[in-house]
């Protein structure tokens, strides 16, 4: 079975075409990267400055969980049969707009969540002995607390990217773009190989995508340095670690 | 039924429009939605206690070691991140098309959610506590289910709540293999674009998900009384 999958996927004739996996795998991606700056665009500036006031953050919460209770399948079907259709939407496909809508809707509560909680959960203290030396609030905001924040924005972005990237596999269920169309076409075909090879490439690229994130928040850390200064080493596992509001 | 054409009117006029909102089709298709609507509610309710059933024992045997914990913590970690129609599908050549399939799925997710909760519950417990428990000569077990458990279950229900209202949404993508509850007609009315089907099941899963977590909290204020004042 995996070897008939892994043979499909070694077959250079299946990637071409408008419905090989070569267009899925472009659509996927240019879908993800566009719905997550959009939705970082969106929600970030809103979510941090009202972290930065200590306000809304009631609203900062429930906005995780009334997405979790909201199935991506349900929103997706609404939209495309909806107001916004489901004609071809330039290089995202059919039912392109849609998906890109949905992708956005439900990459903005991780973001939004975490950027609110990292700001807010700053220590007081800090914020205030920098406003005692006379900061400004935009300098209070840029130089204490983003930096001390930022391992929290930074897990937020990566919940939402791999968010993205699971939601718009599921666009394959509306016969929209992506990935999960090599699922569902092994499905309509029943030829269980042809699934699991899509299934494969779903699952594959969420890892690589999360891997990659987890590099980039190491990365963007502006605090690594002075902790790995102190010899305490990177830390593995944070179990307090937020997780993703829904898998999709 | 009829057959005469001067019957036509029967037919409902928002069928005709294909409205979102029909109350005909409540009423006309009220087993379907209450077939799918109990299929839906028995496969989370099981995929849930299934997660719960080995989270809870994975959580014990990870607060012990810090090794095993890092790796308990990560790998579920890793299958959180699997979108869930390739998960199901990943399973599609083990457990064929079945509600197992579903289920299995589901479980990893909210296994995922349960054991860090499981972990961070039961490491809040107030180191005193515990001394003083074994100081009165509890034995491990009875220190577990009489002290550890029942003060750590305030922050499992929680992850309890999360793992759930997630599993509703989560579970319509079972629809794949023909066991997603709601998800099946919202999966049938793609073919037809059948406005009212999709409206009725999508408000049926969010109003399931809003009843279940209502179930919990209702339970969580029964089993931990003490903590009602506390707030």
């Amino acid at each position: 079975m995996l070897g008939d999958a892994l043979a499909y996927l070694f077959d250079a004739d299946n990637w071409s075409g408008p419905a090989g996996i070569g267009t899925f795998a472009i659509q996927q991606l240019l879908l993800t990267i566009t719905a997550l700056a959009a939705a970082m665009l969106l929600g970030l500036p809103l979510a941090l400055w009202a972290g930065h006031r200590h306000r809304y953050g009631f609203l900062a919460i429930n906005v995780s969980n009334v997405g979790r209770a909201v199935p991506v399948f349900a929103v997706l079907l609404v939209l495309s049969l909806g107001p916004v259709g489901s004609e071809t939407f330039g290089p995202y496909g059919r039912a392109g707009l849609a998906t890109l809508i949905s992708l956005v809707l439900f990459a903005l509560p991780p973001l939004i969540t975490n950027a609110h909680v990292g700001i807010t959960e700053v220590d007081r203290d800090i914020v205030e002995a920098s406003r005692g030396m006379g900061m400004s609030e935009g300098k209070v905001f840029s130089s204490v607390e983003l930096p001390l924040a930022m391992p929290v924005i930074m897990t937020g972005v990566r919940l939402a990217l791999v968010q993205v990237w699971a939601t718009a596999t599921i666009a394959a269920l509306v016969a929209g773009p992506g990935l999960g169309r090599i699922i569902t076409r092994g499905f309509a075909n029943q030829s269980t190989s042809v699934v699991v090879a899509g299934a494969l490439l779903v699952a594959i690229g969420a890892l690589v995508l999360e891997g990659l994130m987890v590099l980039a928040e190491r990365y963007a850390d502006p605090m690594r340095r002075a902790r790995s200064a102190r010899g305490n080493g990177p830390t593995t596992v944070r179990p307090d670690e937020l997780l993703p509001d829904a898998v999709v | 039924m009829t057959l005469s054409a001067d019957a036509a009117p029967s037919v409902a006029q928002c069928y005709v429009d294909n409205s979102w909102i029909c109350g005909q089709y409540w009423s006309d298709y009220r087993p379907e939605l209450t077939d799918a609507t109990i299929e839906h509610l028995w496969i989370t309710v099981v995929s849930v206690l299934v997660g719960l059933a080995i989270a809870v024992p994975l959580a014990l045997i990870a607060r012990r070691n810090p090794t095993i914990e890092s790796i308990v913590v990560g790998s579920t970690t890793i299958i959180y991140t699997i979108p869930s129609l390739a998960l199901f599908s990943l399973l599609l050549p083990f457990t064929g098309l079945s509600p197992t399939t579903v289920i299995i799925g589901l479980a990893l997710y909210s296994l995922t959610i349960l054991v860090r909760n499981v972990l961070a519950g039961l490491r809040a417990v107030p180191a005193d506590v515990v001394e003083s428990a074994r100081g009165v000569g509890y034995s491990n077990t009875r220190l577990l289910t009489r002290v550890e458990l029942p003060l750590a279950l305030p922050v499992i229900m929680a992850g309890l709540r999360v793992a759930t209202v997630s599993t509703v949404a989560l579970a319509t993508i079972g629809a794949i293999v023909s066991y997603g509850g709601l998800g099946n007609l919202l999966l049938q009315a793609v073919g037809n674009q059948f406005k009212a089907q999709i409206f009725a099941a999508s408000v049926l899963c969010i109003l399931l998900a809003v009843a279940l977590d209502l179930v919990l909290v209702v339970a969580q204020r029964l089993l931990t009384p003490w903590t009602r004042h506390a707030r």
